[in-house]
């Protein structure tokens, strides 16, 4: 397989984390701050592949495995959330939902 | 081989930018998706095949069509773009882009410097990472069931509160479209009975 110096792929995965982090900080749709959390959930994966390839062990796969299982979870009830928050408020901003009522 | 990681990982970079950036969510999601199989090409490359493999399966189909259901149930139409147009022009992004670049900057720094060795990639057979899933992390596995299970029942029980009160909703509009129907005919009535 290819030799890929390991602080390519880690750089790699810091880059596609930061955009998510922008996306998260900046974007005020609900479904786009849902999707950035999808990419850095992914980043974080990709570094942890990295990290396990680089010492040729399987744990670093097993570990994109648990990420996989939670942001399978978090993006089901994510979007059960986003379909109330819809059809209470009739906006996807997330500044609408900025009060906690029961 | 090498040239194939670093040609992804670009595709990757760029798809990504492209999905922070669009005003339309399809548009974002299809990028998104492009973005995941790029990802999961460097997987690939990196020797883990049984990865890829998931990655294209559960990011790229599974959890993407719930998006694409979610959109669609959403039915956003023509006015949310400009919505949205008029949200991105708002000056709310200079802060959270520096900032976060300036990590980045940070990230890459501390990489470079700190960790010379070469990584060389042996492909880790999906035998190896079964072996050690189910054995040194079984409690794991048995954990992630039990959080799949909690976001079960939590999907389940928002989807049928909103169901719920959709029903009561038209219940309620029901009643009153009967109400203001039996109210004009009953002032009708009289009106009706002198002719």
């Amino acid at each position: 397989m290819a030799t890929i110096p390991m602080e390519h792929g880690l750089i790699v995965a810091g880059i596609l984390f930061t955009l998510g982090l922008i996306g998260v900080l900046a974007r005020r749709n609900i479904i786009f701050v849902l999707m950035s959390i999808e990419v850095m959930l992914n980043a974080a994966g990709l570094a942890f592949v990295v990290a396990g390839s680089r010492w040729g062990q399987p744990d670093g796969q097993v570990m994109f495995l648990f990420i996989l299982a939670m942001a399978a979870a978090e993006v089901s009830v994510g979007l059960a959330l986003v379909l109330q928050i819809y059809h209470h408020f009739k906006t996807l901003d997330t500044d609408a939902a900025s009060r906690m009522r029961g | 081989m090498n040239v194939v990681f670093y040609l992804s990982a670009a595709i990757a970079v760029i798809a990504t930018i492209l999905v922070v950036t669009r005003v339309n969510a399809m548009h974002a999601l299809l990028y998104l998706i492009v973005s995941l199989l790029a990802v999961a090409i460097i997987f690939y490359t990196l020797g883990a095949p049984f990865i890829a493999a998931l990655e294209v399966i559960v990011y790229a189909g599974a959890i993407m069509v719930l998006f694409i259901f979610a959109i669609m149930l959403l039915n956003l139409g023509p006015h949310s773009e400009e919505q949205e147009r008029i949200w991105m022009r708002a000056t709310g992004w200079a802060g959270p882009v520096i900032l976060a670049a300036l990590l980045l900057a940070e990230i890459i720094y501390i990489i470079i410097g700190r960790s010379p060795t070469i990584g060389s990639a042996q492909p880790i057979q999906p035998a190896a990472v079964g072996a050690a899933l189910y054995g040194p992390y079984l409690i794991g596995v048995e954990l992630a069931s039990i959080l799949l299970l909690a976001a079960l029942v939590g999907a389940y029980h928002l989807g049928h509160i909103r169901r719920a009160l959709r029903e009561a909703s038209v219940e309620a509009a029901a009643l009153r479209a009967r109400t203001l129907e039996s109210r004009p005919t009953g002032e009708q009535e009289p009106l009706g009975q002198p002719k």
